[in-house]
């Protein structure tokens, strides 16, 4: 195995991490209109994931930082070339890491009002923006002999990259919908099961006509093998929602996120991104990638450290790890007399 | 196409408001940190309440900053990318390795651990609490170093070849990269400013309280239990601010000196730059002040300490200093082009060099004042020492005070002066990015190469309109709070938590039955 492709794995294994912990709290922040009936609900949600999303985000960072230091073509051509999703997905990601922080620092209505549909619509957006992206990026772009994009935005929208984003917004919320009914007690835990049943039966749907497309189009062995593994976890999900066993559940839609990435990636692989124009302009794990010595180096960095990481955040998850209900939420807090 | 709005004129722009911008900060996210690490800490060890309050509310103004830290920072990671693909192209073998570190070794032990500090008041022991917030401010300072060391590779690259197949660099040796003189040197320069940065931040927010506390005095009106509670923290506060704004201005300037060494070594034309020395000059003088004409290629009004420069690059006061166009004309010979393609803007050099200079030092020579004058017993009368509570007396010598007149002023001061090294700051990145222009990676890239050639001018015209205003609102609304929350100082009525929680529970679940609906002592 050459070294490029062992960082193949490992950037996928990145992606793949960041779409299982922020895919939940992409779908938290969905559901904050979609399940909680008042302010004191949505707060129960947004602070299930609290203490986490800040932790959860990193591995964004980590694996476009990574995608860079290992594959400076594919992180060239992808961020330039993506650059009006890319753009949208960033502004996003600022108003909704600032809309947690600042939301509860004011007592006004008005003020909560607006960061509560900052976190919504910055949850929805690059929930959906993502599927785009990954979808067309396995799909392929027209990339020069330069390795260039070398199309425009209206090319990234086309049906089967919108059915993408339609897949990862509606399996993030029901993924997120998991999350609440592990996270919360009383009356909004068991909306929140009935409401995964219906996410999980829609990302279904959406998953089997999207995989299944992706599979014929670019699909091989192995991405059917995660093909199988997606909807079976899907399906053992759904039957855990149905008996109330609330962890295997979050394990089985964690499942199904992590598959249907590695189809994403295991359809790709050895591209990391094809050519729509001509197959010889592909950039490959081979032809993208950094120096034997770089890639040496940074698996000398990430293979103890991506461990250890795991093993503080799942710490933290154990920490933080009781249930929360409207009980808990403490009054509005008492803006500090100027 | 107009000049103005070349492609890479406008992603220059975007690099710079977004850059200056995150970079405000950046610097007082690595001091908090460590000063409330600093400060729980003491209220750990000491158990003293006025700690504790002081921690909760240097904390508030941390979190407050850091959330705009971290949110403009992901902006940094993806524009490399977005705007500069031919430079990530160019240079991700080597620049890339550190902003995966950085990644990997420092923002998760940040992220991970920030979110612990803020919701776990009491779900953590006292001391596990604590080290979260070291673990924070390690973080901060190891991710600093990670993306200086690959800034210094642009400023001074090392431990490269260029690949005869591709043309793109290749790292042949990161420890080359991590350890040269410039990553070690800028480093220390960085995070001493970002101390006196905090430092006088803190210096500022203490001065307003202790001085409108001090108003209410001299109105008559004498502080009540709570208000008292108040002035002691923001005492300690005071003295502490002052302390570190004195170490880290000393430190500034120590290697700041430094700093201007390696670079009259490694870019004598930012130097020169720094200077508006046009001409070649032995011994060289130390320019106070400039008027010039960049076409003509000299100074038409100047103002000179002489024989400085010469010993600010070499340590004697004769050796020669090369000037503007002898490097120009050298870089010119070496590299193709004409002279004048190699001299960065000598205005924004010139004065951004003197901007960072005097803003710094203007506020490490205000701590040192301060750090005098509200001494606690140090050579001071007894009839003119206070009490922990009380607003401290500025005193000049062991019995002499401060006139009224000055003594209004001096407070003053000491609350402007927390906004003079975020100037500095930012004049400082804003000299040194400039001073490198026309290079991207100096003597690889040329800026104009680095820009990605698939984005359109309309594209980066928008990024740069929405981030522009995007930037401006958050601006406004930061710092409305950090004015609501900082004014209102510290709530001395809240009591700390006087036992530790147990991290495990009996059994999972039976926990303690009269706690279990206990609402949360933090909540989004």
């Amino acid at each position: 195995m050459h070294l490029h492709d062992l960082w193949f794995l490992l950037i996928a294994v990145l992606w793949t991490g960041y779409f299982f912990l922020e895919g939940f709290d992409f779908g938290i922040g969905v559901l904050t209109k979609l399940l909680a009936r008042d302010r004191t609900e949505r707060r129960v949600l947004i602070n299930t994931i609290g203490p986490v999303w800040d932790g959860n985000e990193v591995w964004l960072i980590t694996a476009a930082g990574a995608t860079f230091a290992a594959f400076p073509d594919w992180y060239a051509t992808l961020f330039s070339g993506f650059y009006l999703p890319f753009l949208l997905i960033l502004v996003c990601l600022i108003l909704r890491g600032v809309a947690f922080e600042y939301r509860h620092k004011r007592a006004g209505e008005r003020w909560q009002l607006n960061w509560e549909h900052a976190i919504f619509w910055c949850s929805l957006v690059p929930a959906f923006a993502w599927g785009v992206v990954f979808a067309n990026i396995v799909r392929g772009v027209p990339i020069g002999r330069d390795k260039n994009f070398a199309g425009d935005v209206l090319d990234l929208l086309n049906p089967y990259a919108l059915l993408g984003g339609a897949l990862t917004l509606v399996l993030f919320t029901f993924h997120g919908a998991v999350f609440a009914t592990l996270k919360t007690v009383g009356d909004i835990r068991h909306r929140a099961r009935s409401r995964a049943t219906v996410l999980g039966m829609t990302s279904g749907v959406l998953g089997v006509t999207f995989l299944g497309w992706t599979q014929i189009e670019s699909g091989n062995g192995r991405s059917l093998v995660a093909l199988i593994v997606a909807g079976a976890a899907l399906i053992a999900a759904l039957a855990m929602n149905h008996f109330g066993r609330e962890g295997w559940t979050f394990a089985f839609s964690g499942v199904t996120v992590a598959a249907v990435f590695a189809l994403v990636f295991l359809a790709l692989f050895p591209d990391v991104m094809p050519s729509s124009l001509d197959p010889a302009w592909n950039l490959t794990a081979a032809n993208a990638a950094s120096s034997p010595y770089t890639l040496k180096i940074m698996t000398w960095v990430a293979v103890p450290m991506t461990p250890l990481i795991i093993g503080y955040q799942a710490w933290t998850y154990w920490v933080f790890r009781k249930r929360i209900g409207t009980q808990h939420i403490p009054a509005p807090a008492p803006a500090p007399a100027a | 196409m107009n000049l103005a709005l070349a492609p890479e004129t406008l992603a220059r722009w975007q690099f710079g408001i977004t850059t200056v911008y995150h970079f405000l900060f950046v610097p007082l996210t690595i001091s908090l940190a460590a000063i409330t690490a600093g400060l729980e800490t003491a209220w750990v060890r000491t158990g003293k309440e006025k700690y504790f309050h002081a921690t909760k509310f240097w904390g508030k103004l941390f979190l407050i900053n850091i959330a705009m830290g971290v949110v403009t920072g992901i902006v940094q990671e993806f524009q490399f990318g977005m705007n500069w693909s031919d430079y990530s192209r160019f240079v991700g073998d080597v620049f890339g390795a550190p902003l995966a570190m950085e990644a990997l070794l420092a923002f998760f032990f940040e992220s991970t651990f920030i979110g612990l500090w803020i919701f776990g008041w009491d779900k953590l022991p006292k001391k596990i609490h604590c080290a979260c917030i070291w673990i924070v401010a390690v973080g901060t300072i190891l991710s600093s170093y990670f993306i200086l060391a690959a800034n210094s590779w642009m400023q001074h690259p090392v431990g490269y070849v260029i690949d005869k197949a591709t043309g793109k660099a290749q790292l042949t040796d990161i420890w080359a990269v991590m350890t040269q003189n410039t990553t070690l040197v800028v480093v220390f320069h960085t995070l001493t400013a970002a101390f006196l940065t905090g430092g006088a931040f803190v210096v500022g927010i203490a001065s307003l309280h202790l001085w409108r506390a001090k108003r209410k005095q001299l109105r008559g009106e004498e502080p009540g239990e709570k208000q008292r509670h108040q002035i002691g923290a923001m005492r300690t506060s005071l003295r502490v601010g002052l302390v570190v704004a004195v170490i880290a201005g000393l430190g500034t300037a120590i290697s700041g000196d430094s700093l201007g060494k390696v670079m009259f070594e490694q870019q004598p034309m930012k130097m020169a730059a720094a200077e508006a020395l046009w001409e070649t000059k032995a011994p060289a003088p130390f320019s106070v002040f400039a008027v010039g004409d960049v076409s003509k290629g000299h100074n038409s009004v100047e103002i000179e300490i002489p024989g400085l420069l010469s010993f600010l690059s070499h340590n004697n006061f004769s050796d020669a200093v090369p000037g503007i166009n002898d490097i120009a004309a050298q870089e010119a010979a070496r590299y193709g082009g004409k002279p004048e393609d190699y001299i960065p803007s000598i205005f924004m050099t010139f004065w951004g060099f003197r901007l960072m200079i005097g803003f710094g030092m203007t506020s490490f020579v205000a701590a040192l004042i301060g750090l005098w004058t509200t001494r606690k017993k140090f050579w001071l009368a007894p009839q003119f020492r206070t009490g922990e509570n009380e607003v401290p007396r500025l005193m000049l010598t062991r019995t002499r005070e401060m006139s009224p007149f000055f003594t209004t002023w001096s407070w003053r001061i000491g609350i402007l002066t927390m906004g003079f090294p975020l100037i500095a700051n930012s004049f400082g990145w804003i000299f040194t990015e400039m001073g490198r222009q026309p290079w991207a990676v100096y003597g690889l890239m040329k800026t104009g190469n680095a820009v990605s050639p698939g984005v359109s001018q309309a594209e980066v015209l928008t990024s740069m309109g929405i981030f522009t205003l995007l930037y401006g609102i958050l601006a406004v609304v930061e710092v409305k709070l950090l004015v609501k929350y900082a004014t209102a100082g510290p709530d001395t009525d809240e009591k700390p938590p006087t036992k530790d929680p147990r991290l495990r529970l009996p059994s999972p679940g039976a926990g303690e039955p009269e706690d279990a609906d206990k609402p949360m002592t933090f909540a989004y």
